[in-house]
């Protein structure tokens, strides 16, 4: 059967980042996928060496605007194990609850996507609608709406007040009850959603696993990895489970993200009620020298951070592997055998970062 | 390793005298580092894309930023996965007044 070769990006209105794909098609079946990254490709890791490691910090936040937060955090985290720096605990629970308001954000950010690529416009709209009011309580505690500069070697820049914090909680409940009807009812109960997520690019238990699969991507498939039940920060003090589903297709993955906004409010309630008094930093003494590899959970999985200094205020090395890129050879697999018409939402369902991919 | 259920989580590589290149995997969040040297001078090492066909990705970066080859890689872009315009920049010293206009 003849085949034909279709360019898939790097400019598609379903991306919102250049990746390019080569599909294989015989008619209007995928036959095979082949990826061409390299079109954001910044070289940052090479900036260790340029940048003092306290300063650092600002090029992890900028890697991505999406996760940016949970990139400065997982830098500082690196050098605080080298240099065995007690950071205070009110500073670790002020962490969790910009991650988790991070997290919501973000998945909030792909449904609307996703409703989008559906066609589902108005609930494209509500999705964003909803993020805004997270938007506005990150701008509120940070200053900034999406990269937020409070994260630091040694703690956090700014503190959040009890009594605001109470505020904020407040305000996330209505927020949270929003997000339930307008957001989270429809995509688990609509027809539309249903119709068009279901029995596309499956990807099988153990596929995900011998591919490397991580985050929702690999949670929609059943592998139970959430990398928060390491405890860093302050998560070892929270009460948090891996939301799991076991189909392995797009609607299994859009699931998991839905549910996993809500056990985001959750854990910010959890923080509210448990967050120590005290300070926020320490001071920094002297320079990193030792390695650490640090593991956090980005909105889009398992993010991994080497860091490895030489006792200078420079860094040797600074490395980061992004959830995005784990999940490419995943995604190349959902692709085999799908049509055509299937391609912008299985490339959609693992939520690419292209500019943390290429870094 | 496969068989008993590591999933390969990274493998990546510093310059240092030679290049550090971690080879990283997980279970059940067990974390587990297997570390190789290798000489600057014509670094290479196996592909290991036989067992674990999605470390091409890294891989290919590792050849692409660092120069060093893998040999028998599964998914091989033939230097081209990035669009570098220095060969191996994360391996030298001074890039900027080597990088091709």
């Amino acid at each position: 059967m003849t085949r034909t070769i279709i360019p898939f990006g790097p400019q598609h209105p379903v991306f919102p980042e250049p990746i390019h794909l080569d599909l294989v098609l015989e008619d209007e079946k995928v036959i095979e996928a082949i990826p061409s990254l390299g079109f954001i490709h910044r070289g940052l890791e090479l900036l260790c060496r340029k940048k003092i490691f306290q300063e650092l910090v600002y090029v992890a936040e900028r890697i991505c605007g999406i996760c940016s937060f949970i990139h400065g955090l997982g830098y500082c985290q690196g050098v605080e194990k080298i240099m065995d720096l007690p950071v205070p605990p009110r500073a670790l629970y002020l962490r969790v609850f910009w991650s988790e308001l991070s997290r919501i954000h973000s998945h909030l950010l792909w449904l609307g996507l996703a409703a989008d690529a559906a066609g589902f416009e108005n609930l494209f709209c509500s999705c964003w609608r909803v993020r805004e009011y997270i938007l506005d309580i990150i701008e509120q505690t940070t200053g900034g709406r999406i990269i937020f500069g409070v994260c630091k070697v040694g703690g956090v820049r700014k503190d959040v007040g009890d009594s605001d914090l109470r505020a904020i909680l407040a305000r996330l409940k209505e927020v949270e009850a929003d997000y339930r009807r307008g957001v989270a009812e429809v995509f688990l109960r609509e027809y539309t959603i249903r119709h068009r997520f279901s029995d596309v690019g499956c990807l099988s238990a153990e596929d995900a696993r011998r591919l490397g699969a991580v985050g929702p991507t690999g949670r929609g498939s059943g592998l139970p990895q959430d990398m928060r039940k390491l405890g860093y920060a302050a998560y070892g003090e929270l009460e948090l489970e891996p939301v799991i589903e076991t189909a392995g297709d797009c609607f299994a993955r859009a699931v998991v993200r839905v549910r996993e906004v809500l056990g985001s409010f959750d854990l910010i309630r959890q923080v509210v009620e448990k967050i120590p008094p005290g300070e926020v930093d320490v001071k920094v003494k002297g320079f990193p020298e030792g390695e650490f590899f640090s593991r956090l959970e980005q909105p889009r999985g398992e993010v991994v951070y080497y860091v490895r200094g030489n006792g200078t205020k420079f860094l040797d090395r600074f490395r980061i592997r992004t959830p995005t890129f784990a999940n490419l050879p995943a995604m190349l697999q959902m692709l085999k055998g799908c049509d055509l018409a299937d391609v912008p939402v299985i490339v959609l369902t693992i939520d690419p970062c292209i500019s943390c991919a290429e870094r | 390793m496969l068989d008993e259920g590591w999933r390969l989580v990274q493998i990546g590589c510093t310059k240092l005298d030679r290049f550090q290149v971690d080879y990283t995997f997980d279970r059940a969040y067990r974390f587990l580092n297997l570390r190789v040297m290798v000489p600057e001078e014509d670094a290479a090492l196996p592909s290991v894309t036989g067992s674990y066909l999605c470390a091409f990705t890294y891989e290919n970066e590792i050849r692409d930023l660092f120069g060093v080859e893998f040999t028998g890689m599964g998914i091989d872009y033939g230097g081209k996965f990035y669009r570098v315009g220095v060969k191996a920049p994360f391996s030298r010293e001074a890039v900027a007044e080597e990088s091709t206009p």
